[in-house]
């Protein structure tokens, strides 16, 4: 128990002061950040890595104080890398589709509107994939 | 017969894992219920399911490896831009990103890689598969940055995905 303690210890803390470090930086992106697009961008990110580390922290302490092994604290970043993204894309989506239907309370931001894509077809926000969707841009080989 | 009870033996072989970690034990009655829900599961969600995506399994493992290594150094960067970037410094731009990915598993897999790691997130997708509309936070050369994405990703996925 001696000596090994206060290590384990020490490292838990550390790792979770550090991932509680990144999820406040996180939140402070969320508030600082010019616009939706750009504030979409801290919590995808920085709050993973504080979410990894405390989960982390969580583990080292079981293992090396309590002396049990456990494992579901790496489920949680597995289904948190799983949703986050799709999140994101779901948010984004719906800011596309104010952009561009003119919804005044959603400004472009500094990135300004987003290009169409080269060819016919548009995103899929605005024209749902079907059967023979225009494709023809300069390159494409099916042209 | 094999094909008609083991669907997917890749997702039956995931959720079962999965299930020994949710459970957090290592017994036979554990690992038999973990087996008994990756059987099953597959089976009543077939219809969902069509077509089965062939993945290298090895490749898969050193890409997981990658993008979790580039997550961390993403969490620095844009903790970083968020501490010490002024906001009119910051260069947010849109990318277009041609895809020559063409499954829509990869297609995923690719987007989803897009938006944990380092300061880009995957916005949209062109209606006819073949660009991807990505958000750069700070992104000095957009063109590099399409190349940089390209190479160290979808590279990798094509050969994954056995595309």
């Amino acid at each position: 128990m001696s000596g090994a303690v206060p290590f384990a210890e020490l490292l838990a803390a550390a790792l979770i002061v550090l991932g509680a470090g990144f999820a406040l930086v996180g939140s402070w992106g969320l508030v600082r950040l010019p616009s939706l697009m750009e504030r979409l961008h801290a919590p995808t990110k920085a709050t993973t890595l504080g979410l990894g580390a405390m989960l982390a922290g969580s583990v080292v302490w079981f293992q090396l104080v309590k002396g049990e092994w456990t494992t579901h604290e790496l489920l949680v970043p597995v289904f948190l890398f799983v949703t986050a993204p799709i999140a994101a894309n779901m948010i984004a989506k719906v800011h596309l589709h104010a952009l561009r239907s003119g919804d005044a309370s959603a400004p472009a931001g500094p990135a300004g509107a987003p290009p169409p894509p080269p060819g016919r077809a548009d995103w899929a926000t605005h024209e749902a994939p079907h059967q023979g969707t225009p494709c023809d841009f300069e390159g494409d080989e099916r042209r | 017969m094999t094909r008609r009870l083991l669907p997917h033996p890749g997702l039956s072989a995931l959720l079962a894992g999965m299930w020994m970690v949710m459970v957090n034990d290592l017994t036979v009655g554990t690992l038999f219920f973990g087996l008994v829900v990756g059987v099953a599961v597959p089976i009543f969600t077939a219809p969902w399911w069509p077509g089965r995506p062939r993945v290298r399994f090895l490749p898969a493992l050193a890409y997981a490896a990658l993008v979790v290594r580039d997550i961390v150094v993403a969490n620095v960067e844009v903790a970083a831009i968020i501490l010490f970037k002024r906001n009119r410094d910051l260069r947010p731009v849109w990318l277009t990103i041609p895809l020559e990915l063409s499954s829509p598993e990869a297609i995923t897999v690719f987007a989803g890689t897009i938006s944990l790691t380092p300061g880009t997130v995957s916005a949209d997708l062109s209606a006819c598969g073949k660009f991807l509309l990505v958000h750069a936070l700070h992104a000095s050369d957009p063109a590099g940055e399409i190349a940089k994405v390209k190479a160290r990703y979808e590279v990798r996925l094509k050969e994954i995905f056995h595309a």
